[in-house]
């Protein structure tokens, strides 16, 4: 079997078994497993208002998922997306709320802080990866709790009065598209989900198209080849992360600046950053893949949240088909060695 | 208000939020020593905070007081079990073991939470009846200044936690399993030519990492938090991660590490009502644990070097 074919079965496999054995968990456990997909399924695309929270969902999820997977073409394994995504979405937010400008320069204005700050935020690993070689996971993992920490001593203190929340972003800021919303049923998606598209484009033009993204892929082929051939490894990999944080900062930005349209004090993650991970994953760190990941468990996230009412099975059963589906990719050594199996039967 | 009152106040609050830090962080160096990286810390002490809330408010009738330390034993048992998912993946699967302990911390939420609303039919379990509560040591409390300091108003499990990280310095520093422990985190392929079964110790390393990274869980949910639910372990087992990496992946270190920020931990919760604190914006002591591993990695305090292997999968055969 021919080993691109392999790449693309994997995946597919690796989802297939997923829901394979969260379809065994709700039988198990007495649940109606068939309910509970016609629920998902209808909670995802039943009518043009789930639809169009889908598409909301989708929209950070891509950002997500190439910022994981730029930084993975680097050979760096960037956890801290979660972080550089909270440090974008409260940039976006005090650029939303401090200015009055004309939209046409306050909307790009608060999406290019987003991506500054994510950028500057993932700069840190990135320098000390390059500069006292430091493992980036450790560093960006610390770096999402000094985040979030950091974020919300921000908005009680400076953004506004020991208060929860922001007010909301000026209306000249926001991504928020009436036209989307009439079109939606008045779901809460927004223009964020052109950048998003604009931005794999910049991925697979950068990698693909440039010189500078050769080189980034060649350093995570192998950094002392790319290093013999005269490539700077140190600044490819800062800037490598430089730009996967930008990523993650713009995915901030359309929670921020889209979705809610304030920051709010936060308890815990908003876990979008981790399932950038699973997106990157599966979606084998192509710009194509991550799209159509990014779709899949899109429509899982929000699909999930009808499972309860419709079927009354727990939405938490959709976190546990994805975590099954990263792991499932991730051992994908076993899946090969099934596929091989099966390949060598069928020469018999 | 005294030193002596100030510091009746901070002592045992540390060691109550440093044990499950210091129990997970262990784990995490055992995990670490055998050359698996462990992020799915997190997930493992989610696991066993579950464990140990179910366990304690199903059985309460039967063991009576013995309950909360019988919780421990499940969710030691449970939590090593689920590290067995992070050891196939990664030792046999030669999966990434970063990813595979990414999809461990998504996987023990979501089976946690689901299994809540299975059995409870709500987001949020009962408080539990029984807890690890507060005691004065027999004999220990009357010693003068010590006593009252050390040994009073805290928590068995404080003191468990302080014993098990001598034995596990014992047990990676002197012992037989404990050098190929190490033997197999430093240099597989040689460990290998020796005889050692590097599979066998990298799955006795996580093994150990998923029971004790459990304890830690049941001691936070039963001696802390007092229920579960989605928010009740959050950031615990990243930190005992740090704990691990600040101690140098050393037992005794990751203790001191745990007990430092349990101290942090304990600040940002008291501070406000200690004298010389409580101008001090709490987000400093948040944040301190990470900055200071951060630092701590660049080498500004020492350097601290993983163990070589760590991360790499060991393929037989290959160089």
């Amino acid at each position: 079997m021919s080993s691109r074919l392999q790449n693309i079965l994997v995946p597919v496999i690796a989802v297939l078994l997923g829901v394979l054995v969260g379809t065994i968990i709700m039988i198990i456990t007495g649940y109606d497993a068939v309910a509970g997909f016609i629920a998902l399924w209808q909670g995802a695309f039943g009518d043009s208002y789930f639809f169009g929270e889908t598409i909301r969902q989708i929209t950070p999820y891509i950002l997500a998922g190439l910022a994981v997977a730029f930084a993975f073409r680097t050979g760096l394994f960037n956890i801290g997306v979660e972080g550089q995504l909270i440090v974008g979405w409260l940039a976006a937010v005090w650029v939303g709320v401090a200015f009055e400008l004309p939209k046409i320069i306050h909307l790009p204005l608060a999406v290019l802080a987003a991506a500054a700050a994510g950028a500057l935020w993932a700069f840190i690993p990135g320098f000390l990866k390059a500069k006292y070689r430091v493992h980036e996971v450790i560093v960006t993992i610390m770096l999402n709790y000094t985040a979030l920490h950091i974020t919300n001593y921000i908005i009680r203190t400076v953004l506004s009065e020991k208060s929860d929340r922001t007010e909301s972003i000026a209306e000249s800021a926001s991504l928020r598209s009436p036209f989307f919303e009439s079109l939606t049923d008045y779901s809460r998606m927004h223009w964020g989900i052109l950048i998003a598209i604009i931005c794999v484009i910049i991925m697979w033009f950068i990698l693909e198209k440039t010189t500078r993204g050769f080189e980034l892929k060649a350093v995570g082929f192998n950094q002392h080849a790319s290093d013999y051939a005269g490539m700077n490894v140190k600044r490819n990999i800062i800037l490598s992360m430089v730009i996967s944080g930008a990523f993650a900062g713009l995915a901030g930005a359309m929670e921020g600046l889209g979705t809610f349209g304030y920051a709010a004090v936060k308890g815990g993650f908003t876990g979008v950053g981790f399932d950038g991970i699973a997106v990157a994953l599966l979606g084998a760190n192509s710009p194509i893949g991550i799209v159509l990941a990014a779709i899949l468990f899109g429509s899982l996230k929000v699909g999930a949240l009808n499972m309860p009412l419709q079927a009354g099975v727990p939405n938490e059963l959709v976190d546990i088909i994805i975590a099954l589906i990263v792991f499932f990719v991730a051992a994908s050594y076993m899946i090969r060695l099934i596929i091989k199996r099966f390949g060598k039967k069928g020469e018999k | 208000m005294g030193i002596m009152e100030i510091l009746m106040i901070i002592i045992p609050t540390t060691l109550l939020w440093a044990a499950p830090l210091i129990f997970t962080a262990l784990g995490g160096t055992f995990s670490e020593r055998s050359g698996v990286v462990n992020i799915g810390l997190e997930g493992l002490m989610v696991i066993g905070a579950f464990t140990a809330i179910v366990f304690n408010l199903t059985f309460v009738d039967v063991f009576g007081a013995w309950t909360p330390w019988v919780s421990l034993l499940a969710a030691m048992a449970v939590g090593a079990l689920f590290s067995l998912i992070h050891a196939v993946a990664s030792i046999t699967f030669r999966a990434n073991q970063t990813v595979s302990g990414v999809a461990i911390n998504l996987l023990a939420a979501g089976v946690a939470l689901f299994l809540v609303k299975y059995i409870y039919g709500k987001g949020q379990t009962d408080i539990i009846q029984r807890g690890f509560s507060k005691i004065d040591i027999p004999i220990l409390s009357d010693i003068p200044i010590i006593g009252p300091l050390f040994f009073s108003n805290t928590y068995y499990t404080s003191f468990v936690a302080i014993f098990f990280a001598v034995v596990a310095w014992y047990v990676i520093y002197k012992t037989k399993f404990g050098l190929r422990l190490r033997a197999v985190g430093e240099h597989p392929m040689a460990a290998d030519t020796m005889g050692i079964n590097v599979t066998k110790m990298r799955y006795y390393g996580v093994l150990i990492s998923g029971a004790l990274g459990g304890i830690g869980g049941g001691v936070y949910a039963q001696a802390i938090s007092s229920d579960f639910g989605h928010a009740t372990i959050s950031g615990q087992g990243f930190m005992a991660l740090a704990a691990m990496i600040f101690g140098k992946w050393h037992p005794l270190g990751a203790m001191g590490a745990a007990i430092f920020f349990g101290f942090a931990q304990s600040l940002s919760i008291i501070g406000s009502s200690l004298p010389f604190l409580e101008n001090i914006p709490n987000v400093y002591l948040l944040i301190a644990p990470y900055v200071l591993t951060i630092i701590a990695l660049t080498g500004f305090i020492g350097r601290a070097d993983a163990p070589k292997a760590s991360g790499v999968p060991y393929i037989k055969g290959s160089r």
